[in-house]
């Protein structure tokens, strides 16, 4: 019953959607059998209403925390790629890099927004390095490990054939790299809005961030989830446009599920 | 000792193969006194003082206790790492960095996930000249050549299939044909059926025995099995334990092509028998210094 039930590709496709509308109905139900105050909880229907009929006011915001986040992220990935090749090829530069990463990486980022800030302004550009510095090191991370499961006898094959440092880096490491490269994208898109969205609190005038401040100052509570619930679906949209890229471009490492879907 | 002393002195005999009159004249891979220690002055040990000659279109299998050197004298004919002491000639040339058009594979076939089994046939094709300057241009040629090689393993149909769809037997097929598609005057095979049930291994023993008397490279195969030694090759060398030193070489007097019923005859257990003998006091020996 279940082993037919899960083999439907439909239901499984339709399971995410129940869960959320789940989780939305206890909620609901919650709030009202409490009695909790909405100015403290509100319920989700008071969360979406504000979110539909406060839309316009809260859309431009919405696409200019998308955007710096973009951005921010864009950053990330050409500066992730060069470090994790750098990292992953080089024994000396893993020396050198990874200690600083690592220290880089546990500082709490909103400790470095007042920094940005000092630099640069209030505005879009922290909030752009946060995002930025918040969401690279996973990609660094994950390209240098990808390069490093070359396999030595496969190095050795390559070598003995005259193939030069650069030929196996392109033709072997990267490549190899790639499920690795798209795994940490999608983590590093989620942190990216982490970023974004904690130096928009702190200091900017516009954004979802700014959006929040603002709601909670005026204990419009119900229009702060609703900005969070706008996040939450914006990192899932973005989750996924990364999760179709890594089949379309690393779909040979997920053969499994492919194996799965065809048997059925 | 004493009798590693005596192969460094005499000459090491050449294959007892078809074409031995015009092979003995010149060895195309030759082993002068080399010893290989790793880890700078204070290092291991890893192979001391081998001398021996492989003549061209020989086919020679080392054989000997684990840990004894038998990889890095791979590496060392492949210019993949360069030798402490002494010299290693291949084709009249000392080596002197990666050779550039060896042929090789490992007990682990290591293909290229992302590529189809043929385009991963076809990988040196884009690494070696001449091949890699006009592999776009004479793609369907280099294609048709991988498949015609392919077909000779047993795996004709298998080109398009991904590395996850075959098995271990086929993968290591495919491996060989991969080290032999640029046609390398040079193939070192380094366990390369090491991981293989019985059954598979009898058969790419067959495979790998036919290609080399089609092609006739030279080929040095390192391995544990000895019957796969003596089923394969013209001429057996024993390595003692690290440091390893040749003991001893035997030629193999067999008729080409060897069926597997060979490997029941009395002259063939007996030869078995004595390289077992030999490993055995290698190792005996190799355990007391240790």
């Amino acid at each position: 019953m279940t082993a037919s039930l899960l083999s439907n590709r439909f239901v499984i496709k339709a399971f995410p959607v129940v869960f959320v509308a789940l989780i939305f109905i206890a909620w609901e139900v919650l709030v009202i059998a409490t009695g909790i105050k909405s100015v403290i909880l509100p319920p989700p229907s008071a969360v979406i209403h504000d979110l539909v009929t406060k839309f316009p006011l809260i859309w431009p915001h919405a696409l200019q925390t998308l955007y710096t986040t973009m951005v921010g992220f864009g950053g990330a990935i050409i500066v992730g790629v060069l470090l994790g090749a750098l990292i992953g090829s080089s024994r000396l530069a893993y020396e050198a890099f990874y200690p600083v990463l690592i220290g880089f990486s546990s500082i709490p980022k909103v400790a470095v927004v007042p920094i940005f800030v000092l630099w640069f302004g209030v505005g879009t550009v922290p909030a752009i390095l946060t995002s930025l510095v918040i969401s690279f090191f996973p990609i660094v991370v994950n390209v240098a490990t990808g390069l490093a499961t070359t396999e030595p006898e496969l190095e050795d094959v390559l070598r003995a054939l005259g193939a030069k440092k650069r030929d196996i880096l392109l033709k072997v490491g990267l490549p190899r790299a790639m499920p690795y490269f798209f795994a940490s994208l999608k983590i590093s898109v989620t942190l990216a809005f982490v970023g974004t969205v904690l130096s928009e609190t702190v200091a900017a005038n516009k954004g979802i961030g700014n959006v929040m401040m603002v709601a909670s100052a005026n204990y419009q509570t119900a229009l702060a989830f609703g900005a969070l619930l706008l996040l939450a679906i914006m990192g899932v949209i973005l989750y996924g446009i990364f999760a179709l890229l890594e089949t379309r471009f690393a779909g040979w490492s997920q053969r499994k599920a492919d194996i799965a879907l065809q048997s059925h | 000792m004493t009798e590693a002393t005596t192969l460094d002195a005499t000459p090491v005999a050449t294959a007892s193969g078809g074409t031995a009159t015009a092979a003995a004249a010149e060895p195309f891979i030759r082993f002068e006194d080399v010893s290989l220690r790793y880890g700078g002055a204070g290092g291991t040990l890893a192979v001391e003082g081998a001398t021996l000659d492989i003549p061209k279109g020989g086919f020679v299998s080392i054989v000997g206790p684990s840990g004894c050197g038998k990889s890095t004298l791979l590496k060392m004919v492949s210019g993949l790492i360069p030798p402490t002491a002494g010299r290693v000639v291949v084709g009249g040339r000392p080596v002197t960095g990666p050779l550039g058009f060896v042929g090789m594979a490992f007990q682990n076939p290591t293909p290229l996930p992302w590529y189809s089994v043929i385009d991963n046939v076809m990988l040196p094709l884009r690494i070696v000249e001449p091949y890699r300057s006009t592999f776009r241009a004479r793609y369907d040629e280099y294609r048709a050549k991988a498949e015609a090689l392919l077909a000779m393993v047993g795996l004709k149909g298998f080109g398009d299939k991904k590395p996850w769809q075959l098995s271990g037997g086929m993968l290591q097929r495919a491996s060989l044909c991969r080290a032999l598609i640029h046609e390398p005057e040079l193939l070192l095979l380094d366990e390369p059926f090491g991981a293989l049930d019985a059954f598979t291994r009898e058969e790419l023993w067959q495979v790998l025995q036919e290609l080399w008397l089609a092609r006739r490279p030279t080929v040095m195969l390192i391995t544990h099995d000895l019957a796969e030694s003596v089923l394969l090759s013209e001429t057996v060398f024993v390595m003692s334990a690290r440091p390893g030193r040749l003991l001893h070489s035997e030629d193999v007097p067999f008729a080409r092509p060897r069926g597997l019923d060979v490997m029941y005859e009395p002259e063939f257990v007996a030869m078995v028998h004595r390289l077992r003998t030999r490993i055995g006091n290698a190792r005996a020996e190799g355990m007391r210094t240790a």
